[in-house]
């Protein structure tokens, strides 16, 4: 059977199972009421887009500095890498939120909190993105290193020809599983009251009474992002393949 | 190569892997090394490859010593070829670019004079059809000598192998020993760790027993082999031979 008649199929039975439950629920649908909010569902999204890729990318750089920070050889600086993925790993994002916004960027005169919130979900998704980093450079084997400086390439070179296009492959599934979570971690930004998708979807609810027609449009649009987001992943990991 | 060690001493943490090693080989092309593991075969050939600095003691080739800081060993490095037990080849290139590697970015060919240099030698060995390959897709056999090819290209002084069949099933083993001793035959010069006795009585023109961090013996291989008078050095082979 081809993939896309058994993923087309198992799509269908899901919405249907979905369907089914819901014809039982007894639901009074207003859509109309919820279709007059349209405007701030759009403009939520693209609110979440923004403060998606924006996160997206700094919390990529943040990775790769908290990676290097780990394997470093001063304790000092090893210890500031660690210090900040176990903190950051280990509390909710939710609590990293409002001490980022309440306490901390009040205290350094950070008033925008579409920055602050890009900053603290950079830096959440950053510590995870350092883990991510510092296990896929850790699974080339040492031979690889050897192999490269036995050939006289500088470090440099190295690591540009030899460690980082296998280290890439390596941590790409898990580097694209954080960008989707990435993305749906971005609804928490409502806490802080940044008009992005989800906080949208909860105030048109608060207008409407209608829960379910507000927020299946919502899962709808988070799916829109990230389907294509695991799609582009796997096609890159086919891509990047070490055999033919 | 004449190669004169002396004194050679290396440390990892505090346990002592090479212990005032002394080694003079006089005028050789091949040399081998054997003994049991952990005696410090594979760390003195490291050291020899210029990959690691000894904590204490000095080696030279032909009359020049080993520099002990990186980059010139990074220089020396890029004058002679290294071959490890596996995982040689950079698995996100094909074969060719594996060669081409080192003669482009190293030795600053262009890619056409450096694809010219590589045609002879992949046809001679045989691996002219399996060069399109990315190593995934070869036998280990093949790899290995794709390896070894690697560092022929770049027209070494000498080679040095660690062990190159070690990792390899029989039917490969042989296939690459094949080629190591066609390499002999064409005067390359080498040191060359191994535990394939029969292939090293026959290529040696010095074999060199390591152990305990020491040359316990060294002289022509049937000598070491079968008539040391060293107790360590005739239990190792006593054990290990048919």
């Amino acid at each position: 059977m081809p993939r896309w008649l058994a993923h087309t199929i198992v799509v269908f039975l899901f919405a249907a199972l979905i369907a089914l439950a819901f014809s039982r629920v007894n639901y009074a649908w207003n859509w109309t009421g919820v279709w007059e909010y349209r405007q701030k569902f759009v403009q939520g999204f693209g609110v979440t887009v923004g403060i998606s890729v924006a996160a997206l990318v700094a919390s990529t750089l943040i990775g790769v500095l908290a990676a290097v920070l780990l394997e470093a050889k001063n304790p000092l600086l090893e210890a500031v890498g660690r210090v900040y993925v176990e903190v950051i790993r280990g509390t909710p994002l939710l609590v990293q939120l409002l001490i980022g916004f309440y306490v901390v960027a009040s205290a350094v005169g950070l008033e925008n909190r579409y920055v602050v919130g890009v900053l603290v979900l950079a830096l959440f998704s950053g510590a995870y993105m350092a883990e991510i980093f510092r296990g896929g450079l850790a699974a080339i084997p040492q031979t690889q290193r050897d192999s490269a400086r036995a050939i006289g390439l500088t470090p440099w070179q190295s690591f540009r020809l030899v460690i980082l296009p296998q280290a890439v492959r390596l941590v790409l599934p898990a580097v694209a599983g954080q960008f989707v979570s990435l993305i749906k971690d971005s609804s928490l930004l409502s806490v802080i009251a940044v008009s992005e998708f989800t906080l949208a979807a909860q105030e048109v609810n608060s207008f409407t009474y209608s829960t379910l027609e507000s927020y299946l449009p919502l899962a709808a649009g988070y799916l829109l992002l990230t389907l294509p987001l695991s799609a582009v992943s796997r096609l890159l990991e086919r891509r990047f393949r070490y055999e033919a | 190569m004449n190669l004169e060690i002396s004194g050679l001493v290396q440390r990892f943490g505090t346990t002592t892997v090479l212990d005032r090693l002394e080694l003079g080989t006089g005028d050789v092309r091949s040399l081998v090394l054997v003994g049991p593991s952990g005696g410090g075969k594979s760390t003195l050939l490291r050291i020899l490859a210029g990959l690691d600095v000894p904590v204490a003691g000095s080696v030279a080739f032909d009359g020049v010593a080993l520099p002990r800081d990186e980059p010139s060993l990074r220089t020396y490095r890029r004058t002679v070829g290294t071959v490890f037990q596996a995982y040689n080849l950079f698995p996100h290139l094909t074969a060719m670019d594996n060669l081409l590697l080192p003669l482009v970015q190293v030795h600053g060919l262009s890619e056409p004079e450096a694809r010219a240099r590589v045609r002879e030698p992949l046809e001679r060995f045989g691996l002219a059809n399996h060069a399109h390959k990315r190593p995934a897709e070869l036998s280990g056999g093949q790899k290995q000598r794709i390896a070894i090819l690697r560092a022929l290209v770049v027209q070494p002084r000498r080679l040095f192998l660690d062990e190159p069949t070690s990792a390899l099933d029989p039917e490969m083993t042989a296939e690459v020993l094949e080629m190591i001793g066609e390499l002999k035959d064409l005067g390359t010069q080498f040191v060359l760790v191994t535990h394939e006795m029969a292939f090293a009585r026959r290529v040696a023109d010095l074999m060199a027993f390591v152990g305990d961090g020491r040359v316990l013996a060294h002289g022509p291989p049937g000598e070491i082999i079968d008539h040391c008078d060293v107790p360590r050095v005739r239990s190792f082979f006593a054990r290990i031979l048919p």
